[in-house]
C-alpha cells in the first residue's frame, strides 16, 4: 500500500513538472533556448534536404539530358527548316520584285515586245563581258536582238542555240554603241573596257556636255533600238588640242546584280558592215 | 576505264566556273577553276592523259565562252605542258610545284587571251589587263591551287589504285 502510494506521488509529481515546464513554454518563458533547438533543427533538415536533392538530381539527370537533346534536335531541324522556307521566300519575293519592275517597264515601252530570260551564267574569261541566258532559238531569240532590264541597255545577243543565248554586255571591251546625249544634243560612241567600264567617245568638241546628263541610244548604225536609257555622264575630259572629248558614264544597269532580262524579240539588227566603204587601192 | 570520269568532272567544272567562280571577283579578275583543275591533275603520279583532259576542257570552255577555241585549246595544253616539264624537276615538293604551274600557267593563258584579243581588234591597255584581271586572277588561282591538289591527289589514287604485290 505504501508502494503504491509511493509510485502515485512519484507520477503527479513528474507529470507536473512536465506539466510546469510545458506551461514555462508554451508561456514563452524558454523562446531563447526553443529558437537555438529549433534553428538547429531547421539547419539540420535543410542540410539533409539539399543533399537529398542533388542525389535526386543526379540520378535522374542522364533521362532529361537525353529528353533535353532529342527536344534540341527536334527544334534545330525546324528552325534549319523554318531558315531554308525563309530564304526561298526571300528569293521569291526578290525575283517577283524583278519581275513586276519588269513588267512595268514593258507595260510603259509597249513598242516593244519582250521575251524574260534568267541569267544562268557569265563567260569563263575574265577579258571577256559576257553573259548566258536560259533562252534560245526555240524561244525566238535571234543573233542581234538588244538585251534590256527594267534600268536600262544590257547589251545584244551575240550567239544563240537551242535553249540558251550567249549576251554580249556594253561593259565588253569590244563593245561600241551609238549612244545620244538628250542634254547636249549630240550623238557619241559609248565604248566598253576591259575592267567593265563605260565610257563616251566621239563627243563633238562644240557639244556642251555636262555630269548626270542621260544617255540613250540613237539607233545609228542598226544595232540598237533607239531611246533605251544607257546610263549618265559623270564627268567630261575636254582637250583642246584633240578631235572629240570624251566622258566617264555611271551605267544605269548594276551588271554585277543581272538575275533576270528582256530580250527584245521584234528589233532586227541591221548588218552595216557591208555598206561601210573599203579603202581603194 | 576510269579515266573517263574527265567528263563530268570537267563538265562540273566548267558550269562551277561559269555560275559561281566567276561572281567572286577580286578587282576585275577572278580565278580559273578548269586551268587549276588540269594543272593539279597533270601534276598527279601515273597521269597519262592530261593533254587529253585539256582538249576535252578547251571544247567545253569554249561551247559557252567567246574567247577562239583556239586560244583556250593551245592555253590549257600549254598549262599541262608546263605541268609535265615541272613535276619532274620539282620532285618531293608537290605543292611548290602545284603552285609553280599555277603561276605560270595563269600567266600564260593571261598573255594568250590578251594578245589573242588584242589581235581580233579589242581594244585592251596591257596595264589595265595586267594590273586589275591578271594579277588577281593569278592571287585567286594560287589560293584555289591548294583544296584542288588535295582534290585530284584522291582522284588519281581512285583512278590509278597502286598495285600491290601479290
Amino acid at each position: 500500500m505504501k508502494d503504491l502510494f509511493s509510485r502515485s506521488l512519484q507520477t503527479t509529481i513528474i507529470f507536473l513538472i512536465v506539466g510546469g515546464i510545458l506551461a514555462l513554454a508554451f508561456g514563452g518563458f524558454f523562446s531563447s533556448f526553443s529558437n537555438r533547438f529549433t534553428g538547429g533543427l531547421v539547419s539540420a533538415q535543410s542540410w539533409f534536404a539539399v543533399r537529398y536533392q542533388a542525389i535526386q538530381l543526379f540520378l535522374s539527370a542522364p533521362r532529361d539530358i537525353i529528353n533535353l537533346r532529342a527536344q534540341n534536335a527536334d527544334l534545330q531541324t525546324e528552325i534549319s527548316q523554318l531558315q531554308t522556307q525563309v530564304i526561298d521566300l526571300q528569293q521569291r519575293v526578290s525575283q517577283t520584285e524583278i519581275l513586276a519592275a519588269l513588267v512595268d517597264f514593258s507595260r510603259a515601252n509597249p513598242e516593244s515586245s519582250y521575251k524574260a530570260a534568267s541569267v544562268i551564267g557569265r563567260d569563263p574569261s575574265p577579258f571577256l563581258h559576257y553573259i548566258i541566258i536560259n533562252r534560245g532559238s526555240n524561244d525566238g531569240i535571234l543573233r542581234g536582238m538588244p538585251v534590256v532590264t527594267n534600268q536600262g541597255l544590257v547589251g545584244r545577243i551575240d550567239a544563240v542555240i537551242a535553249d540558251a543565248a550567249r549576251v554580249q554586255l556594253i561593259t565588253d571591251p569590244a563593245s561600241t554603241v551609238n549612244v545620244h546625249l538628250k542634254n547636249a544634243n549630240t550623238d557619241a560612241v559609248l565604248l566598253g573596257s576591259v575592267t567593265g567600264d563605260i565610257s563616251l567617245d566621239m563627243i563633238a568638241q562644240d557639244a556642251t556636255v555636262q555630269s548626270g546628263d542621260l544617255i540613250l541610244t540613237s539607233g545609228l548604225g542598226g544595232g540598237y533600238p533607239p531611246d533605251l536609257i544607257v546610263g549618265q555622264v559623270i564627268n567630261v575630259r575636254k582637250l583642246d588640242y584633240e578631235l572629240f572629248q570624251q566622258a566617264t558614264v555611271q551605267s544605269a544597269v548594276d551588271f554585277t546584280r543581272l538575275d533576270i532580262v528582256l530580250v527584245i524579240t521584234n528589233f532586227r539588227a541591221v548588218d552595216i558592215t557591208p555598206l561601210i566603204p573599203t579603202p581603194s587601192p | 576505264m576510269r579515266n573517263i570520269i574527265a567528263i563530268p568532272l570537267l563538265a562540273l567544272s566548267v558550269i562551277l566556273q561559269s555560275t559561281i567562280v566567276s561572281q567572286f571577283s577580286l578587282l576585275a579578275g577572278y580565278a580559273d577553276l578548269v586551268l587549276v583543275l588540269l594543272a593539279a591533275w597533270a601534276l598527279q603520279k601515273g597521269v597519262t592523259t592530261a593533254l587529253q583532259w585539256a582538249f576535252l576542257a578547251s571544247i567545253m570552255v569554249s561551247a559557252i565562252s567567246h574567247m577562239p577555241w583556239l586560244v583556250t585549246l593551245v592555253g590549257y595544253c600549254g598549262v599541262v605542258l608546263i605541268a609535265m616539264l615541272l613535276q619532274n624537276r620539282v620532285w618531293q615538293a608537290p605543292l611548290l610545284a602545284m603552285f609553280s604551274v599555277t603561276f605560270l600557267g595563269t600567266l600564260f593563258m593571261h598573255l594568250l587571251s590578251f594578245f589573242s584579243l588584242r589581235f581580233l581588234g579589242n581594244p585592251m591597255p596591257f596595264g589595265d589587263a595586267m594590273g586589275l584581271i591578271t594579277l588577281p586572277s593569278l592571287l585567286l588561282n594560287l589560293l584555289l591551287s591548294i583544296p584542288m591538289y588535295g582534290l585530284m591527289r584522291d582522284l588519281a589514287a581512285w583512278v590509278f589504285p597502286i598495285q600491290e604485290a601479290v
